[in-house]
C-alpha cells in the first residue's frame, strides 16, 4: 500500500498546483483583477481583457496537457516500483 | 449557383456521410450501445467530445452575443472552455477508472444507493431533455432558413437522421458520426472566420488579427457614443460575471453527456489525453468566436459610420429584415443603439460572411455547419436519456434481472422514444426550454458535480449526505431558477418573482447550489454512519490506476 499512498499523495499535490494556476488565470486575471491588468497593454490589447477573451483558454489547455504528461509519468513509474522494494530504498518522506 | 443550390449540396453531402457512418458502425452488445465498447482512442473522443459539446449554441448564437456584450461575453468563453480542467483533473480518469456506463451508475455505486442513483438520473433525463429541445429547434430555424422548408418538416428530418445512427449504433455509431460532424462544424467555422480576417487586416490568423481590429473597433465605439468594446463590467456585475463563469465550468464538469464521453476510451490515461484533445479542438472554435464577435461589430459600425440611417438600404440588411430577424424602427436607424438593437444576436455568425460578401459556398458551408453542431449535441443527449431510462430506472430498478437482448431492446426503443419527445418539444417548446443556460448548468453544478468530486476525494462522504446534498442543490437551484425567470417558466407569469439572490442572477444562481450542496454532503456525512468498507475500498481503487 506504501507506493499507491505516495502515489496519491503526489497526485493530490500536482492536481492542487494546477488547480490554482487554473483559478488564477481563469477567475483571478481575467475577472478580479482584469482592470488592474487592463493598464497594462499586451501588442495592441489589454492585457486584462486579452487574458479573459484569449490567454485564460490556452492556459487551460496548456493545463491539462501538463496534467496528462506528469500523471501518465507517474503512473508508469508507479507500476514499476513494486511494493516492497519501494519501501527499502526511498527514503522517508516526510508528512504534510 | 446561388446560396440555396449550394446548401442542397453541402447539406446532402454531409448528411449521406452521417448516415453511412451510422450504418458501418452499429452494434450488438449494450457495451457497444452505452460505451462504444470502451475501445475508441483518445484523439478520435476528444474530437467526438468536442462535437457532443459545441451545439447549436456555440456554433451559431456565441460569437454574436460576445459581440454585444464585449467583454463580459467572455463568461461563455471562460466557463465553456474551463469546465474541462475541473473534468479533467477531478473526475474524468477516475470515473474511467471507476468504469461502468453512466454518472447515475457511479452516484448509485458510491453512495450504496438505489434511491441516489434514481434522484440522479432524474436530473441528468431533466438536464438532458431541457439541452436537447434548443438543439431539435436549431434544426429547424437552420433548414427553414436556407432551404426555405417549414420548420416543422426541418425537426422532422433532423428527428429521422438522428434515431438512424442512434438507435443502430448507441454510443458507437454516436461518436464516429461526431467525429465526422467536428470536422464539418469547425472547418465550416474557420473558413468564413479565416477570409474575414484576411481582408480586414491581411493576416490569415483570426486570433492575431483581433489585436489590429480592437483599437480601430473601440474607437469607432466611442465616436458613436458608446462605451469601449474592452471595457469590463458593462452589462454585468464583477461577481455576476465571477458567479456565472463559475457556474458554467462546474456545470459544464457536471454534465452527463459530457462525464459519458470519457467512459468510452481504453483506460484512465487514454481519458486523460482525450480531455487534453478535447479541450485543444474546442479551443480552436472558443479563440476564433471572440475574434469573429470583433470583425462582425466593427464591420457593422464601420458601415453605420459611414453611411449614417442609409445602412438600412444595405442588402444584407433588407434579407435578414424579410426574416425579421432585423426590425428597423418606424423612425429609420439614427443612432447606433438603435442600429445594435434592431439586429438579432443569433444572425451574426450566419450573416458576417454575406457581410462581408463572401462567395455563396461559403455561406452554405455555415449552414451545414450549424446542423452538425446542433446533430452531433443532439445525439449525445439523446444517449444519455436513453441510458438513464434504460440502464438506471428499467436495467437497474424495475427488472434488475432482465438479460442482455432485453436490456439492448429497451435502450435502443427509448432513444428512439427520446427523439419523438425532444422534436415534439423543438417544434412546440415549453417555457424552460429557453433558458437552457440557467438549468442545465445551474442544476448540473449544483447536483452532479459536487456528489462526484466528494465522493472520489473524501472517503468519508456517505450515502446520507449524497441525497441530502443533492436534494438541497437541486430544489434550491431549481426554485431560484423558476422565480427569477417566471416569465418564461411559470405558466401565467408575466415577470420575475425576484431579481436575483444575494446579487447574482439566474444564470449564476447554481454556483450557490453548489456551495450549499458541498455543505450539506460534507456535514450529513459527518454526522452519519461511515459508508461501508467495501465502498471505501472502491474508492482507493479508483483513486490507483493500475488494474
Amino acid at each position: 500500500m506504501h507506493v499507491a499512498k505516495a502515489y496519491w499523495r503526489r497526485q493530490l499535490r500536482r492536481t492542487g498546483l494546477l488547480l490554482v494556476a487554473w483559478a488564477v488565470a481563469g477567475l483571478g486575471c481575467s475577472v478580479l483583477f482584469v482592470e488592474q491588468l487592463n493598464r497594462i497593454s499586451f501588442g495592441d490589447m489589454p492585457f486584462g481583457f486579452w487574458m479573459a477573451q484569449q490567454g485564460s483558454i490556452y492556459v487551460f489547455i496548456l493545463l491539462i496537457f501538463l496534467y496528462a504528461l506528469l500523471s501518465g509519468r507517474a503512473d508508469r513509474e508507479a507500476i514499476l516500483e513494486p511494493d516492497a522494494e519501494d519501501d527499502a530504498a526511498s527514503p522517508p518522506t516526510p508528512e504534510g | 449557383m446561388d446560396i440555396q443550390a449550394w446548401t442542397w449540396v453541402t447539406v446532402g453531402l454531409t448528411f449521406s456521410l452521417y448516415l453511412y457512418i451510422g450504418y458501418r458502425s452499429r452494434v450488438q452488445s449494450t457495451k457497444g450501445f452505452y460505451v462504444a465498447g470502451q475501445g475508441v482512442p483518445a484523439i478520435a473522443n476528444g474530437a467526438a467530445t468536442a462535437a457532443d459539446w459545441m451545439s447549436a449554441a456555440s456554433f451559431i448564437s456565441m460569437a454574436g452575443l460576445i459581440s454585444f456584450m464585449g467583454y463580459d461575453g467572455a463568461v461563455y468563453l471562460m466557463g465553456w472552455t474551463g469546465g474541462y480542467v475541473l473534468l479533467a483533473l477531478l473526475l474524468a480518469p477516475f470515473l474511467r477508472k471507476f468504469g461502468q456506463y453512466t454518472v447515475p451508475d457511479f452516484v448509485g455505486v458510491r453512495y450504496y444507493s438505489r434511491a441516489a442513483r434514481v434522484v440522479a438520473a432524474i436530473a441528468a433525463i431533466f438536464v438532458s431533455f431541457t439541452y436537447v429541445a434548443g438543439q431539435m429547434a436549431g434544426v429547424g430555424v437552420a433548414f427553414g432558413r436556407f432551404l426555405e422548408i417549414p420548420f416543422e418538416l426541418g425537426v422532422g428530418i433532423g428527428m429521422v437522421v438522428v434515431a438512424f445512427f442512434a438507435v443502430l449504433g448507441g454510443m458507437k455509431g454516436i461518436t464516429y458520426t461526431q467525429v465526422a460532424q467536428y470536422c464539418v462544424l469547425i472547418f465550416a467555422y474557420m473558413a468564413p472566420a479565416i477570409a474575414i480576417a484576411l481582408l480586414l487586416t491581411g493576416n490569415p490568423v483570426p486570433q492575431l488579427a483581433m489585436e489590429e481590429i480592437l483599437p480601430k473597433l473601440n474607437a469607432i465605439q466611442q465616436d458613436l457614443g458608446l462605451s469601449s468594446y474592452s471595457n469590463p463590467f458593462t452589462g454585468l456585475s464583477k461577481l455576476n460575471v465571477f458567479a456565472i463563469t463559475l457556474c458554467l465550468m462546474a456545470g459544464t464538469a457536471g454534465l452527463p453527456h459530457v462525464i459519458v464521453r470519457f467512459y468510452t476510451v481504453k483506460n484512465v490515461q487514454a481519458a486523460r489525453w482525450s480531455a487534453f484533445w478535447a479541450l485543444l479542438f474546442i479551443g480552436i472554435l472558443y479563440t476564433t468566436a471572440p475574434a469573429l464577435a470583433m470583425f462582425a461589430k466593427y464591420h457593422i459600425l464601420q458601415q453605420f459610420a459611414e453611411l449614417g440611417p442609409a445602412i438600412a438600404e444595405e442588402s444584407w440588411m433588407q434579407n435578414w429584415a424579410a426574416t425579421g430577424l432585423i426590425s428597423i424602427p418606424e423612425g429609420g436607424i439614427q443612432t447606433a443603439e438603435q442600429l445594435l438593437e434592431a439586429i438579432n444576436r443569433d444572425i451574426i455568425v450566419l450573416a458576417t460572411p454575406e457581410i462581408a460578401r463572401l462567395p455563396a459556398i461559403v455561406v452554405a458551408l455555415v449552414a451545414a455547419g450549424g446542423l452538425a453542431a446542433a446533430l452531433s449535441t443532439a445525439s449525445g443527449l439523446l444517449l444519455v436519456i436513453s441510458s438513464a431510462l434504460a440502464h438506471d430506472i428499467y436495467g437497474s430498478v424495475i427488472r434488475p434481472e432482465a438479460s442482455e437482448k432485453q436490456r439492448l431492446f429497451i435502450g435502443r426503443l427509448m432513444i428512439f422514444l427520446a427523439v419523438i419527445v425532444a422534436g415534439v418539444f423543438g417544434v412546440y417548446p415549453l417555457g424552460f426550454v429557453a433558458e437552457v443556460v440557467a438549468f442545465a448548468f445551474g442544476l448540473a453544478a449544483a447536483s452532479f458535480f459536487p456528489v462526484i468530486v466528494l465522493g472520489i476525494f473524501w472517503k468519508r462522504a456517505n450515502r446520507e449526505g449524497a441525497i441530502a446534498g443533492m436534494s438541497v442543490g437541486l430544489v434550491f437551484t431549481f426554485v431560484m431558477i423558476a422565480l427569477m425567470r417566471a416569465q418564461n417558466v411559470i405558466p401565467g407569469m408575466e415577470e420575475p418573482v425576484i431579481e436575483q439572490f444575494l446579487g447574482i442572477g439566474a444564470q449564476g444562481v447554481g454556483v450557490v447550489g453548489m456551495l450549499l450542496n458541498f455543505a450539506v454532503t460534507t456535514v450529513v456525512s459527518l454526522c452519519t454512519p461511515d459508508s461501508p468498507v467495501s465502498v471505501r475500498d472502491m474508492v482507493e481503487r479508483v483513486r490507483y490506476p493500475k488494474e
